[in-house]
């Protein structure tokens, strides 16, 4: 695949929102990752939205590059094709976590609200703004069509407590990046100890997820 | 829910005016009941609100006459409000998605609501299954998209569009770029023949 792309990204390797840059075909890795980390885990993840402005330029290059071969060319297909399946790729990520926001909707608002200065952003500035808008959207709603006529003291809901929190507490799979030590591992019923493991690189492991969420943010292992 | 909350209303007065605290587990058996009266209609308009979200998924945001017609028939003239709400809140969700997707790559846009399945093939085999008119992809080609129409068109290979132009007369099947008939496919203008 680094062939395909590496004659549609040679004149755009100008990802310089970060210190390195990437290649084309580590920028599509990076999707890859970002995707399938999100499509696994049960909360919504950090936002990458420079790797999501970084594949939208390498998408719109090669479709730029397309139009200029000759048509009929085998190879015109082939590129096509990747074009389509990054394009999946990266709908499938953005979808994910659209339906992740709308299914926690109060929750995800929160923490963005409560989040600290220096910690990364949950939500990109357009995820958040949706956010918000189906929030009101849904208030409007209930309360024009029920809550209004309801008696004085039930006319609003809590949204925190009446959408469910996401279930911290399911099973993922995992594949172990980076080898970690002493991972504690607490217990789910009265009877059982809390214990620790060490998970060695390269290892495939199935846990609950609020065990290993810390490493997930930092890249340390990989949901599959 | 109006006539329990009257009456609790009524038995609190009396207990806080008379101090009759004997009143007070009925005022709560009531105050519960009305929580999950309140409770119960929520979870069901939420419901709704959560079905009509799929519809702009599934069929995009014009939504075919025979859903919507579902979507107001069965409510009656009182029930108007609601009719009116939903169909003010599907508008707006459909603006807050659109705003969304309009804005994302830095302002390039992109509409997530495509590329719904993994691509498997580059064009894929159609049957027109309703009358669409004229439909022109992205090389210029026009096709006509008629009823019952099987027309061999495009195709990916350069080598085979001989044998194809040859076969049009006799077993006419549309090739279509895939991406370009993921829509009419969804709003069932054409179906996608798996031979």
């Amino acid at each position: 695949m680094s062939d395909v792309l590496s004659d549609a990204g040679s004149d755009s390797n100008h990802d310089d929102s970060q210190e390195d840059v990437m290649t084309p075909a580590e920028l599509i890795a990076k999707l890859e990752e970002a995707w399938l980390n999100e499509k696994f885990s049960p909360e919504l993840l950090e936002n990458k939205s420079e790797v999501v402005e970084c594949v939208m330029e390498q998408l719109t290059h090669m479709e730029a590059n397309l139009q200029r071969v000759k048509k009929g060319d085998a190879k015109a297909s082939v590129h096509r094709m990747e074009i389509d399946r990054i394009r999946f790729v990266l709908s499938s990520y953005l979808r994910s976590r659209l339906q992740k926001i709308e299914k926690f909707f109060p929750h995800v608002l929160e923490r963005e609200k409560s989040r600290g200065e220096g910690e990364p952003s949950l939500l990109s500035p357009e995820e958040f703004a949706f956010a918000k808008e189906y929030l009101a959207n849904t208030e409007t709603y209930l309360k024009a069509v029920a809550l209004k006529r309801m008696p004085p003291n039930l006319q609003t809901v809590d949204m925190l407590k009446a959408v469910p929190e996401p279930c911290l507490d399911s099973f993922v799979f995992l594949r172990v990046k980076e080898r970690q030590e002493n991972i504690l591992v607490e217990p789910e019923t009265d009877d059982q100890r809390e214990y620790v493991v060490d998970l060695e690189e390269g290892s495939q492991h199935l846990m609950r997820y609020r065990t290993i969420a810390p490493l997930v943010s930092s890249g340390a292992v990989q949901l599959i | 829910m109006e006539a329990l909350y009257d009456q609790n209303q009524a038995d609190v007065n009396e207990a806080k005016s008379e101090g009759r605290a004997e009143l007070i587990p009925s005022i709560k058996v009531r105050h519960c009941c009305l929580l999950r009266d309140q409770r119960c209609v929520t979870a069901y308009l939420y419901d709704r609100l959560l079905r009509i979200r799929a519809l702009r998924w599934e069929y995009g945001s014009v939504l075919p006459a025979n859903v919507r017609f579902h979507m107001c028939a069965e409510e009656n003239f009182r029930m108007t409000i609601v009719v009116l709400s939903q169909l003010q809140w599907f508008s707006q969700y459909k603006k807050s998605l659109a705003s969304f997707m309009r804005s994302l790559g830095g302002g390039e846009g992109l509409d997530i609501t495509q590329d719904m399945k993994p691509p498997k093939s580059l064009y894929i085999e159609v049957r027109c299954l309703k009358d669409h008119g004229e439909f022109e992809i992205d090389d210029g080609t026009v096709i006509l998209l008629k009823k019952n129409s099987q027309v061999v068109l495009g195709v990916a290979w350069d080598i085979l569009s001989c044998v194809c132009v040859m076969s049009v007369s006799l077993c006419p099947q549309h090739f279509l770029p895939r991406w370009k008939c993921e829509q009419l496919i969804r709003q069932g203008v054409l179906e996608h023949v798996v031979s």
